[in-house]
């Protein structure tokens, strides 16, 4: 299945390199090079690239491109999903999945893929699994091995990997017994020139940061269960209980951990918390164009609508815009033309704008193609779906543990074409 | 060093010396720098290889496995018959995981030697035979790429495959459901087959065709892969997702488009293989993606290849009712700033106009207003796309033609300049006035123009000259005599060939006659179609659909079989002993039953405890592996006790084939003792001191369980009428639920049946038809039979009943007749014993708490005095089995829905003054409380 994995930074280089079976050449990499120079953005190289003899299916997260070698059929996203799976592990362990981490923990990084891929084919990709045989690096645990000379490498071999909830250590301790759970949705939406709604949707997903003694057995009921369009969900929850009744009843794992995610459809309406209006005008003839732009907040349930930032990539022609926002910063990168502005919180008594005039190159004809705005935002609060969790309950063991829900909605691809 | 890729191999002998190392880290430092270069090394390698030998005899599992993987790995052709030797020890171990290792390796093996291939498929067939989940999945992988051909290993174990399925790892679901996908197709009938066929088939010979009827076996591997895809590894998603598109039936395939419109979500690797899938499907099924049309719309921050696959997409799925909104979605994208994405727009209305006929005006106008477009390219593309679109219906369109002439003066591309010239010259009869003119003007820049622009000004000169001669004659000869000069030879052998073709000369050949039958004969318009067409004979999801080429070891997906294989390839064999249970049991009366009607007129005591005995090891091994069989499809806390279960049931069969291994010695053991007795409650009192043993008190449990059942009535088994003699013309079938498990299907409530043939003459053909049933729910039939005069036969079916009380109704039909017929059963035989320990009890009782449980206060009938005649009222009513327990005021009852593997707990808490209290704690709150009702009643009588 997977032979080797190779690693590639930003400028090219390949700084580190994994192979599971027999031994393949770095210069496989450079039809990945080739690829890396065709492409105008880094993130427009196709992901699965074909060579004479073999496969490479990459992926860029972090800046880093994790190129998989193939020789033979197998399932594309069989592939993809590990390496985001690999990039995940990453993440968890060091905190940041950067090349100078990845680097400074070489040793752990190869047991770590020692670990998850054995002949190429996936082994142990268990967070729960993999902790218990490599530990984590944290500043005092390097501290006492270098005293005492002991080792990241766990003494036990794992025991999750045979038990029948391979997500759970046994053994689990905690003083503070706590389940917090985040609920939060993204708001997909395309808004047109007018202002009228083209398509939206609402992605969401419930985070768990559950730290409990021993083996809890929760369930996790909703008021509204029957918004919930889509979902998919961790292997610990039981698919028959929700299927009959709506309940969410499981095993949870150790830590922080996503629940399930789900998906409510652009058949229900959405609300669409923020309006725009905009007037982007460009004069032919002249070398000015008039600029306006004013945030508001609509159908938010008198919740406060936050950490707003706006961009948009305006046309290549632009050469420098002279704006004054009525609140927050902005920025204009005359490079990468990205105009950005930090709005911060919207006040409903005084709407935020930024007006203004953008200076064209002289000469240059009224560019033809309308900059699309991109809106960032935060409602803390507040699950713009209406989805509500009605309780939690807790089996199986004695204490009581404590309980926190939070609901938060966010932009995800939110733009407005104008 | 290995890391950054340079050569660490002449440090060789000083690494390997460490392997002996204690610190385990630097011991796993040392297998990597092994396995890196043990190749390049062979003889020094060969020094290490006695310490992993060693491992494999180590007590730990773990330790075998990771001494095992490591072995595996090393490359090194002298050790294959080591290797192989530890991986068959190893696939024969006690612990699934060295077993899952075993499966690991053999791939390993075959790479270094293929020529093991015939013993490593002797291995692979034992491991796919196992019952684990744990190595289910690293077997299958292991088959895929040893043996993929060989699916007649798959064939026993495909029903169990089926069940596992769902509890297996999720990259081992994958590899299962890609194979299970290639079999299916070897196995089954293409569910498809009637409505495809239908377009072409003659009317006589749909008369004939026999209405398609799903193997149960198919259906089985369709139900058991619907919830994954809830999973939320995505690669697990699209396998499913290409196996329904590959195997389901038409109207079932539509579930699979939200998944996959979900996963458009996640990373854009994933969205770009998933887009490229639902591209293929969207083709063949393009309702199934209608709904979701506007996931599909995209956004300015998509990457181009994203954007150009959403294209594709939202083209597929445009029909005559959204095309309007298409079009104005398309209309946005023109206006995006990434140039190559417009020209893909701008192919995509071409597309979309020539796949639908009512909007081609529209796109045209659309296409002709971006001709005054700034850009070039967009201009470009949309002269190539309208040449294309006017091609289909010319006469219509002069005046596009005209503008277009006029446009030549501005566009700079050669492609599109090249298009105009091309149009102007096919249709310069629709535009006598302006196509000499535009020739005129071409003449005068020939020399500047690209080589393909040439190639169409010699191309309208021809054209012209056969049309219009009296006009263009002049020019015709200045635009050849300039080609002829020209430094590109194509145009100069272009040149040459049309002045002999078209310019009369004496010595003009015949070919000059047709020159204009050559020029202006009518060509077909082009078919825009989408590059996805012909895709799907690739397996979807695959590496080799996604380049539209073969990849190595790529497996074709075969065509369905014209007619079925025969389908009784995957019964599984049962194991003797429970055959030869069988025969006993399928009597009108379980066999304990019958032994106890037995004991109980017979006053020969000392046959007895033989007897009962005997009967008792052929009932207990088949409840026990019912048991097993109900476990696999539990929930996951009931996992492990299944497996204990299942190892139970092989030591419960092994005894009886007087075995050797320890568990079953002891049960041996056990048997003589017994023998001796004669007393039943001694010898109850005699295995509760075997408490602490684990399989003893399986055993133990299943003595009670059928000493309880034995104790009931033989009036118990209650038989039902199904058809009444004089209603049925002489046949009378009355049925009783024989709460034996069904051994075909362990989810379906197993039927007895019996028919009685009151006439003088005989029955036949006897069978069911057309069955009726709620959504969900399946028969299993049984075989035909016969009636001889005054006979009478009985026979079981299969039903599943979802966990409901809806009747389930159907045809009974013998060679005469047919009669409709119902089977409506109490909800106290939807449930199967199982066995649990008190705390076992507690703990499941503590679970299902709040709604799931139903409390109910009753006085006891006179009758029910002790707890004897409680357990008998309970179990009579419900087929559940009785827990133990410390409290005589206490009778504790479980079991399990059939179906679906609910738990059911009852409790009864007898009390002062023939008061009593009924718990019953069940996750269907619906069983619950008909269970509550009906044993009330049998408790109050």
């Amino acid at each position: 299945m997977i032979h080797s994995l190779f690693l590639v930074n930003a400028s090219g280089d390949i700084f580190l390199e994994k192979h599971w079976k027999s031994v393949v050449s770095r210069s496989v990499c450079d039809y990945f090079f080739e690829a890396l120079e065709r492409a105008t953005e880094p993130e427009n190289v196709p992901p699965v690239i074909p060579t004479p003899h073999h496969f490479l299916i990459n992926v860029l997260r972090h800046r880093i491109y994790f190129v998989a070698v193939i020789q033979s059929e197998v399932p594309p996203l069989f592939v993809i999903e590990f390496l985001h799976r690999v990039v995940d592990t990453f993440q968890d362990y060091f905190g940041v999945c950067s090349e100078a981490a990845i680097k400074d923990n070489v040793v752990v990084v190869y047991e770590l893929l020692e670990e998850m891929l054995d002949n190429g084919f996936p082994l142990a990709t268990e967070s729960n699994i993999l902790k218990e045989l490599i530990k984590p690096p944290t500043i005092l645990r390097t501290v006492v091995n270098t005293i005492t000379g002991s080792t990241n490498v766990g003494e036990q071999l794992p025991t999750g990997q045979l038990s029948v909830v391979p997500w759970r250590r046994t053994g689990v301790k905690y003083t503070n017994n706590e389940a917090y759970f985040d609920v939060v949705e993204e708001i997909d939406a395309i808004i047109d020139k007018s202002g009228s709604t083209i398509t939206a949707e609402i992605q969401g997903v419930i985070d768990a940061c559950v730290k409990l003694t021993g083996m809890p057995d929760l369930t996790l009921s909703f008021m509204n269960p029957r918004l919930l369009d889509d979902v998919s969900f961790h292997p610990c929850v039981r698919f028959k209980r929700w299927e009959a009744e709506r309940i969410l009843s499981f095993i949870p794992p150790d830590g922080n951990f996503r629940l399930l995610s789900y998906h409510v459809s652009s058949q229900n309406l959405v609300a669409i918390p923020v309006y725009v209006k905009h007037n982007i005008s460009f004069r032919e003839g002249s070398s000015q164009g008039r600029f306006e732009l004013t945030l508001g907040p609509k159908q938010t349930m008198g919740k406060a609508v936050e950490s707003v930032l706006v961009s948009s990539q305006l046309p290549r022609g632009v050469l420098n815009a002279n704006l004054s926002p009525s609140q927050g910063t902005y920025t204009f990168d005359p490079v990468t033309k990205l105009l950005s502005w930090d709005v911060g919180k919207i006040n409903p008594q005084k709407l935020p704008s930024l007006k203004g005039s953008v200076s064209l190159q002289t000469g240059a004809s009224k560019p033809d193609e309308n900059p699309t705005i991109n809106i960032q935002f935060k409602i803390q609060q507040l699950a713009i779906s209406g989805l509500k969790v009605n309780r939690l309950d807790m089996y199986g063991e004695k204490y009581k543990p404590f309980k926190g829900i939070k609901y938060m909605t966010k932009a995800g691809k939110f733009q407005v074409r104008t | 060093m290995i890391a950054r890729g340079k050569n660490a191999s002449d440090l060789f002998p000083a690494v390997v010396k460490n392997v002996a190392c204690k610190n385990i880290e630097v011991k796993k430092l040392v297998y990597v720098y092994l396995v890196r270069y043990a190749e390049e090394q062979q003889d020094l390698a060969l020094l290490s290889i006695s310490t992993f030998q060693r491992g494999l005899k180590d007590p730990n599992q773990l330790i075998r496995a990771s001494a095992l993987r490591v072995l595996s790995s090393i490359r090194v052709t002298i050790i294959v018959p080591i290797m192989m030797l530890a991986i068959k020890e190893a696939a024969s171990d006690m612990s699934p995981y060295v077993r899952k290792t075993a499966a690991h390796a053999i791939p390993k093996l075959h790479s270094l030697d293929p020529e093991q291939k015939d013993q490593l498929i002797e291995v692979i067939e034992k491991l796919l035979a196992d019952k684990t989940t744990l190595v289910a999945g690293s077997v299958v992988m292991a088959f895929e790429e040893v043996c993929p051909d060989r699916i007649d290993l798959i064939h026993k174990n495909y029903r169990k495959l089926c069940n596992l399925l769902i509890d297996v790892e999720e990259w081992g679901q994958v590899v299962i459901i890609n194979m299970l996908t290639r079999y299916a197709r070897t196995q089954f009938l293409n569910p498809n087959i009637n409505e495809e066929e239908d377009k072409k088939a003659e009317p006589a010979t749909l008369a004939k065709r026999k209405p398609y009827v799903m193997d149960p076996d198919h259906r089985l591997l369709l139900r058991n892969t619907k919830p994954l895809l809830q999973s939320r590894n995505a690669a697990v998603v699209m396998a499913v997702a290409q196996l329904y598109f590959h195997l389901a039936p038409k109207a079932e395939v539509g579930i699979i488009a939200k998944a996959l419109v979900r996963l458009m979500r996640s990373h854009s690797e994933v969205q770009y293989v998933v887009l490229q899938n639902v591209a293929t499907m969207s083709i063949k099924r393009r309702g199934m993606f209608e709904p979701y049309l506007k996931s599909f719309y995209i956004r300015s921050t998509d990457p181009t290849q994203i954007k150009v696959l959403k294209l594709e997409v939202l083209t597929n799925l445009a029909n005559e009712t959204n095309i309007s909104t298409i079009l104005r979605e398309f209309q946005t994208y023109i206006k995006s700033m990434d140039k190559d994405f417009v020209a893909a727009s701008i192919q995509a209305i071409g597309r979309c106009a020539t796949n639908i006929g009512e909007v081609r005006d529209t796109c045209l106008n659309g296409l002709v207003q971006l001709l005054s477009n700034r850009d070039e390219l967009v201009v470009a593309e949309s002269v190539v796309v309208i040449k294309k679109l006017l091609q289909m219906q010319p006469e219509q369109h002069s005046d596009i033609i005209k503008h277009m002439a006029k446009l030549i003066d501005n566009i700079q591309v050669p492609m599109a300049r090249a298009s105009i010239l091309w149009l102007i010259g096919e249709y310069c009869e629709h535009v006598p006035k302006i196509a000499p003119d535009v020739l005129r003007k071409m003449a005068k820049s020939f020399t500047n123009e690209e080589d393909i622009v040439k190639l169409q000004i010699i191309n309208l000169a021809a054209k012209l000259y056969l049309t219009n001669s009296k006009q263009s004659k002049l020019l015709t000869q200045y635009v050849l005599n300039l080609a002829k000069y020209d430094q590109n030879y194509d145009i100069r052998d272009r040149a040459r060939f049309i002045r002999q073709l078209i310019v009369p000369t004496d010595k003009s050949g015949a070919l000059s006659k047709y020159a204009k039958k050559l020029f202006l004969a009518l060509k077909p318009a082009p078919v825009l179609e989408s590059p996805f067409k012909d895709r799907d004979h690739f397996q979807l999801g695959s590496l080799s659909h996604l380049l539209n080429a073969k990849a190595a070891g790529y497996q074709e997906l075969p065509n369905w079989p014209e007619s079925a294989p025969d389908p009784s390839v995957r019964n599984v064999e049962v194991k003797d002993s429970v055959c030869a249970e069988r025969t006993v049991l399928t009597g009108p009366e379980g066999a304990g039953v019958l032994l106890l009607q037995t004991t109980r007129g017979s006053s020969n005591m000392q046959d007895l405890p033989k007897k009962l005995l005997i009967s008792l090891f052929h009932r207990m091994s088949h409840v026990l592996l019912h048991h097993s069989h109900s476990e696999q499809s539990s929930s996951a806390e009931d996992r492990k006790r299944g497996r204990k279960a299942v190892k139970n049931q092989k030591s419960a069969s092994e005894s009886e084939s007087e075995s050797e291994s320890s568990e079953s010695e002891e049960e041996s053991e056990e048997e003589s003792e017994e023998e001796s007795e004669s007393d039943t409650n001694v010898r109850k009192k005699r295995v509760r001191l075997d408490w602490n043993r684990i399989p003893a008190y399986y055993f133990m449990n299943t003595l009670h369980y059928i000493q309880y059942t034995t104790l009931a009535p033989s009036g118990s088994i209650k038989m039902y009428e199904l058809l009444h003699r004089i209603k049925g013309e002489g046949l009378a079938v009355e049925y009783c639920f024989s709460r034996q498990p069904f051994s075909p299907e362990p989810n379906m409530v197993a039927v007895q049946i019996q028919f009685t043939n009151n006439t003088n003459s005989e029955t036949k053909n006897l069978h069911i038809e057309d069955p009726r049933l709620q959504s969900g729910m399946r028969i299993r039939e049984f075989a035909e039979i016969g009636l001889q005069p005054s006979e009478s036969v009985t026979v079981v079916m299969g039903i599943d009943f979802c966990d409901s009380t809806q009747a389930a109704n159907f045809q009974l039909c013998t060679h005469t007749r047919k009669f409709f017929v119902s089977i409506q059963p109490p909800v106290g035989e939807l449930m199967t014993p199982a066995f649990l320990t008190e705390n076992d009890f507690k703990k499941e009782q503590g679970k299902l708490m709040g709604m799931n449980e139903i409390l109910e206060k009753l006085t006891l009938g006179e009758k029910c005095v002790n707890e004897h005649v409680i357990v008998e009222r309970v179990t009579a009513t419900a087929n559940l089995s009785r827990v133990p327990c410390g409290s005589d005021k206490e009778c504790r009852f479980a079991g399990k829905t059939v179906s679906s593997g609910c738990l059911v707990l009852v409790t009864v808490t007898t009390k002062e003054g023939g008061g009593a209290q009924l718990t019953v704690n069940c996750e269907k709150m619906l069983i619950g409380t008909m269970l509550v009702k009906d044993i009330l009643q049998a408790l109050s009588q």
